[in-house]
């Protein structure tokens, strides 16, 4: 059995709000699933699951807001059998500072969104319409049976859920539908537990956390700074004839030619790519892009595309894609906001020529890109006209000195020299 | 499909792509980009838009002939009109 737990998301959380379930009692749960939805400084963000088993118990209602470490629900490996209930009030919430505000909400009496498994078992329901109340998001609980002995049956649960009104705040379309996903809010839990706050609120909130990260990196990150013109006439002749043959889905933007690049680079200077922790540089395994994608309404989130560096050219224009629209529209998932092992960030469409960013923590490194402006470039003893970008890297120094971060900026400018090979 | 369609179909495609911004204030002659703060991500799926929308698929050297809406519209009316167009009709 294990605890699914109010994820850390980034340097500067230390608490988040639950807005609403993504899965029911019962349901089996997959490494990776999305459980619940988490309101943070962030945005509402997809949490999803570290492991594999049946959802044994929901410990947190709608609308609380629980520390960092804080037990969300119960899940119970593949095999196990259900454990005692115990009362959520008793569950530790490993690492949760000890002001008053950020204690646990406790969980009393009986609430719609707390069912057991223990407890379904004891219901007399049929399992086809046990099934579809997990689909529908009915809580068979509520339900009187019309079936035999008065069991509940299939079409008890289909008239449940058809009298039930969804209110409009729910009925936005701000999340990929996802069939065979129990709609995200039981039935009787009240809007307003989950109405998100306003957007000023909201603006402020994210501009607190941006703040707090921030000033952390630079209180105790000793950064250095370096910076080189890179050449991308190769880069971008490559690119317009890629592009003339693909159709408008599927065309590339120049910067994923930049994204994978930096990503690559990484192998061949692997100590950028790891988390300051407990006095000493841990290097990360994958290569988790942070990319920094400004808000409209302000603000900027740093979301990873997962492993870019063994993606294809396409794939990361896909995925890139995806994460921006994501970022604008709701449903980016825990996993992209809490693992970004380095950030890159593009300031060049603002029009600025060079950026100089500030490290987000625990990482140990920040890749810039600045605006592509066309000037004089001398190529073998001519000078022509050239496509030039200023490539920045914003180092720790606790974790690496300035001669592993040219190598760095070297390679990356080497890799775009070919870019049929990125 | 008329000039007044088109206009409307380049708008209610921007407004997806800027949803906060008051379109009704747009200045048709001034460049989109700097009254809309749209990036190069911004700009690919307002074309990916158009092209969903009218059927017109916009090759990347033309792109700068979508800078402004007047621009867009004009654009979008010969590129309509072109024989081999795409046009679902």
């Amino acid at each position: 059995m294990s605890d699914f737990l109010m994820p850390k998301l980034g340097a500067d959380m230390t608490a988040g709000t639950l807005v609403a379930w993504r899965k029911r009692v019962g349901d089996p749960i997959r490494r990776g699933d999305i459980v619940a939805e988490v309101d943070t400084d962030k945005g509402i963000i997809d949490i999803e699951s570290f492991s594999d088993g049946i959802l044994e118990a929901l410990l947190v209602e709608p609308g609380t807001s629980v520390p960092v470490g804080t037990p969300l629900a119960r899940i119970q490996a593949a095999g196990e059998t259900a454990a005692t209930v115990r009362p959520a009030s008793q569950s530790p919430a490993p690492g949760s500072p000890t002001s008053p505000a950020s204690q646990p909400a406790p969980v009393t009496g009986p609430s719609p969104a707390l069912i057991s498994q223990a407890e379904l078992a004891r219901l007399r329901i049929s399992p086809s319409a046990r099934q579809r109340a997990r689909e529908l998001g009915v809580d068979p609980r509520e339900l009187t049976g019309t079936g035999r002995g008065g069991a509940i049956t299939r079409e008890d649960v289909e008239r449940a859920a058809a009298a039930r009104i969804v209110p409009a705040s729910q009925a936005s379309s701000s999340q990929t539908p996802t069939p065979a996903v129990a709609p995200p809010v039981p039935a009787g839990v009240p809007a307003a537990a989950n109405a998100p706050p306003p957007p000023a609120e909201r603006t402020l909130r994210m501009r607190q956390a941006i703040a707090a990260a921030m000033a952390r990196a630079n209180r105790e990150i000793p950064h250095y700074y370096l910076s080189t013109t890179i050449d991308l006439h190769a880069a971008l002749q490559w690119l317009t004839r890629q592009n003339e043959d693909r159709p408008v889905t599927g065309r590339l933007l120049y910067g994923v030619l930049l994204l994978k690049a930096a990503a690559l680079a990484l192998r061949e200077v692997p100590e950028l790519n790891a988390f300051w922790q407990d006095d000493r540089p841990v290097r990360q395994e994958s290569i988790h892009l942070g990319v920094a994608i400004s808000l409209r309404g302000g603000g900027l989130i740093a979301p990873a595309l997962h492993n870019a560096d063994r993606k294809s050219l396409d794939e990361l224009m896909h995925d890139l894609r995806d994460l921006v629209a994501r970022v604008r529209t709701g449903g980016i998932r825990s996993s992209e906001l809490a693992d970004p092992t380095i950030t890159v960030t593009s300031l060049g469409e603002q029009g600025v020529e060079g950026v100089y960013g500030v490290i987000y923590p625990p990482q140990v490194a920040l890749v810039g890109w600045g605006r592509v402006v066309e000037r004089p470039w001398c190529v073998a003893g001519q000078v022509v006209p050239r496509p030039l970008i200023t490539a920045t890297l914003a180092g720790d120094h606790r974790a690496t000195d300035g001669h592993r971060g040219s190598v760095y900026l070297a390679a990356v400018e080497r890799l775009l020299q070919q870019p049929e090979q990125l | 499909m008329n000039e007044v369609q088109i206009r409307e179909t380049v708008l209610h495609v921007l407004g997806a792509i800027a949803p906060e911004a008051d379109l009704s204030q747009l200045n048709p002659e001034a460049r989109l980009r700097d009254q809309l703060d749209i990036d190069s991500m911004d700009f690919l799926n307002f074309v990916i838009g158009l092209h969903d929308e009218l059927h017109v698929d916009i090759p990347e050297k033309d792109y700068g002939q979508l800078a402004t809406l007047a621009g867009c519209v004009q654009y979008l009316i010969a590129a309509m009109g072109r024989p081999g167009s795409r046009r679902a009709e």
